[in-house]
């Protein structure tokens, strides 16, 4: 005990090792009434070194090249080397988990006004990571060099080409060839295991210490930091580690049930996660029948195709991304949680989950088809369009329905713990 | 507004997954089983001794699929091994492609992972679902791809057997593709189980740590 004691004193004079833990971990008072939605947080991280450790692996199998990666993906890493479908799965499973619980994680954040003053910085890089995870998803989804990679991959790179004058020299500087390609592949690779990694790191890195600065909001929206006893300590807080560090590891061990499951036996995912026609090597001959985005990118694809420009439906799909950034601004509500928000703002945030479920749905459909689970008849063009309405109604409307609205009374202290 | 969320989310996953896109009647259920060693055994025979004439499976190899169906390798050797004396060899197919595409009318795509591309039931449909057409080029047409440019390869087998022993031999032929598109199927689940079983015991211990840590807050 001695000598780890010395030891953590030899280190702690050259490196600040114990104030670091204290700072983020044990002596960071966190609200002690988080629920079930604040589980996201520290899943999004567990999914992304998941991402890390399997890609690093998947690298020593892969064969970034247009001749050789789809043999190296079904041969050798499906195949050939003992677990390597383990690593695969884990790594094409974790893609899907770690929009499903970034999407949930930034729904919190909606809910709980989690992006309000002081925490618009939080909510800025939060966005950023977003943005740096849909890139290196998609260039990702390339790298099997199956026909859906292949061709979508094609459908999101034309995107730049609807850009005035640079459209289509843009685009092939991108692919940097005149169609997509091995040079294409080659590139893409270095972008999904090199730069973007890092970027997503040092994104991950800046969210933490912007949060730890000004400490986390709370389901009541309410400043712990207002209330303090003697020793300057949030009345309310209580330290990250070890109360909701021994919290998170049960909110792990779930996820994982779930995760594990899809993993061992739903890999593909019904389809939506590994995508039939990606069982197929790259054809740049033959298009498949039908070509959608993977889910994760459905919504905003459904955006583009509701607006019957192409240019004007690409500036829509980008402003849809980009209104998320102004959040913090929109929402000029005298309280920050929906508990004590008006009913207008619960009506609203519900339509507003409603219809980006429903622009999901509506990018995986065929748009010229009817609709098949309402009672009259509605095509999925027809019903992206309303829904695109819906979710930059939510966006435009905000700043004037949130200081119409009776809000409720907020508690002096937060009002539950779990 | 919770419940409304539900309900409406519970909605749209139903729509989603109630999808089907093209419907063909002729294509049933294929009678499955992965676990079924002599089945896929057979199946395995049935492949070397019929498609590799004309299709690869470039991403299998003979002796990983020796191996997985208790297959000895001089069992193999002997018996399966056509195009290759090397057990570890892919299954790649004698034909040359491009002699295949002007007889054929195009090359006869790899068959390792159709059964993950159009699913086993569209396989096991396909292969039994072969009829007379005196307008095709090999007089014959099937229900489930229509104007396939493939002839009826097993019609000698199918006239042999007669249709409930040839539905049979089928059926262990798409099964042993089912398990060739993705060989660790049958392995993934067995492991699957133990881990979900260990995770469900984890949960026990793990849930109240936590409820011991935080008898105190209120």
């Amino acid at each position: 005990m001695n000598l780890v004691q010395n030891l953590m004193n030899w280190v702690d004079a050259r490196f600040p090792a114990t104030k670091m833990f204290e700072e983020h971990m044990s002596r960071y008072y966190a609200p002690k009434n988080f629920n079930f939605w604040y589980f996201f947080g520290s899943l999004a991280l567990l999914v992304l070194v998941n991402q890390l450790v399997t890609g690093i692996w998947l690298t020593m199998l892969y064969n970034p090249s247009g001749e050789g990666a789809f043999m190296s993906v079904e041969l050798n890493m499906m195949r050939d080397v003992e677990y390597g479908w383990l690593l695969r799965y884990l790594h094409s499973t974790g893609a899907s988990a770690f929009f499903v619980v970034v999407y949930l994680h930034m729904f919190r954040g909606m809910l709980y006004g989690s992006y309000r003053a002081p925490r618009e910085l939080v909510w800025i890089f939060g966005m950023t990571i977003y943005l740096a995870l849909m890139a290196e998803a998609f260039m990702g989804y390339l790298l099997p060099w199956g026909q859906m990679s292949y061709w979508g991959a094609q459908v999101i790179i034309s995107l730049f080409g609807a850009i005035p004058v640079v459209g289509d020299a843009l685009t092939e500087w991108i692919r940097g060839d005149f169609l997509i390609s091995g040079i294409t592949l080659n590139r893409f690779f270095a972008l999904h295991v090199v730069a973007l990694p890092i970027v997503i790191l040092a994104l991950v890195v800046l969210h933490i210490i912007a949060l730890h600065e000004v400490g986390s909001n709370n389901p009541d929206g309410v400043e712990i930091k207002k209330n303090k006893d003697k020793d300057g300590i949030p009345m309310d807080g209580i330290p990250f580690h070890p109360y909701y560090t021994v919290k998170d590891i049960v909110g792990v061990v779930v996820f994982l049930f779930v995760f594990l499951m899809v993993v061992f036996f739903f890999p593909d995912g019904g389809g939506y996660f590994l995508e039939k026609p990606n069982f197929e090597p790259a054809n740049p001959l033959k298009t498949p029948d039908h070509i959608a985005p993977v889910w994760y990118f459905t919504p905003f694809y459904a955006i583009l195709r509701a607006v019957p420009d192409k240019l004007l439906g690409v500036i829509a799909m980008g402003a849809a991304i980009a209104v998320l950034f102004v959040l913090p601004w929109l929402d000029r509500s005298p309280v920050k949680s929906i508990r004590y928000k008006g009913w207008i703002s619960k009506v609203m945030l519900a339509l507003f989950v409603v219809s980006f479920v429903i622009l999901g749905i509506c990018g995986i459909k065929n748009p010229d088809l009817p609709v098949e689970f309402l009672p009259f008849h509605i095509s999925y063009l027809r019903l992206g369009q309303i829904c695109t309405i819906i979710y930059f109604a939510y966006f435009i409307l905000m700043p004037f329905w949130t200081v119409k609205e009776t809000c409720k009374p907020v508690p002096e202290r937060v009002t539950e713990a779990h | 507004m919770k419940k409304l969320l539900v309900l409406l989310l519970g909605l749209a996953s139903a729509s989603v997954f109630a999808a089907g896109g093209g419907h063909n009647e002729y294509i049933v259920k294929a009678p499955l089983n992965l676990n079924d060693k002599v089945s896929l055994q057979h199946g395995f025979q049935l492949f070397v001794n019929n498609c590799i004439g004309c299709h690869s499976a470039q991403y299998m190899r003979y002796e990983r699929a020796a191996n997985d169906l208790d297959i000895p390798l001089e069992i193999l050797q002997d018996n399966l091994l056509f195009t290759t004396d090397k057990v570890g060899e892919t299954i790649i197919s004698a034909m040359p492609q491009d002699l295949a595409k002007t007889w054929f009318g195009a090359a006869p795509p790899d068959l390792t992972l159709v059964a993950r591309v159009r699913g086993a039931d569209w396989v096991y449909s396909y292969l039994t679902n072969f009829y007379p057409d005196e307008s095709r080029p090999w007089n014959v047409n099937n229900h489930v791809f229509p104007d396939v440019g493939m002839p009826h390869v097993l019609s000698n087998m199918e006239k042999d057997l007669g249709e409930k022993d040839f539905k049979q031999a089928m059926a262990d032929l798409t099964n042993f593709m089912v398990y060739m598109a993705e060989p660790i199927r049958a392995k993934r689940i067995r492991i699957g189980t133990w881990v979900l079983i260990f995770l469900a015991v984890l949960f026990i211990p793990v849930y109240f740590m936590k409820k011991e840590f935080w008898k105190d807050i209120h």
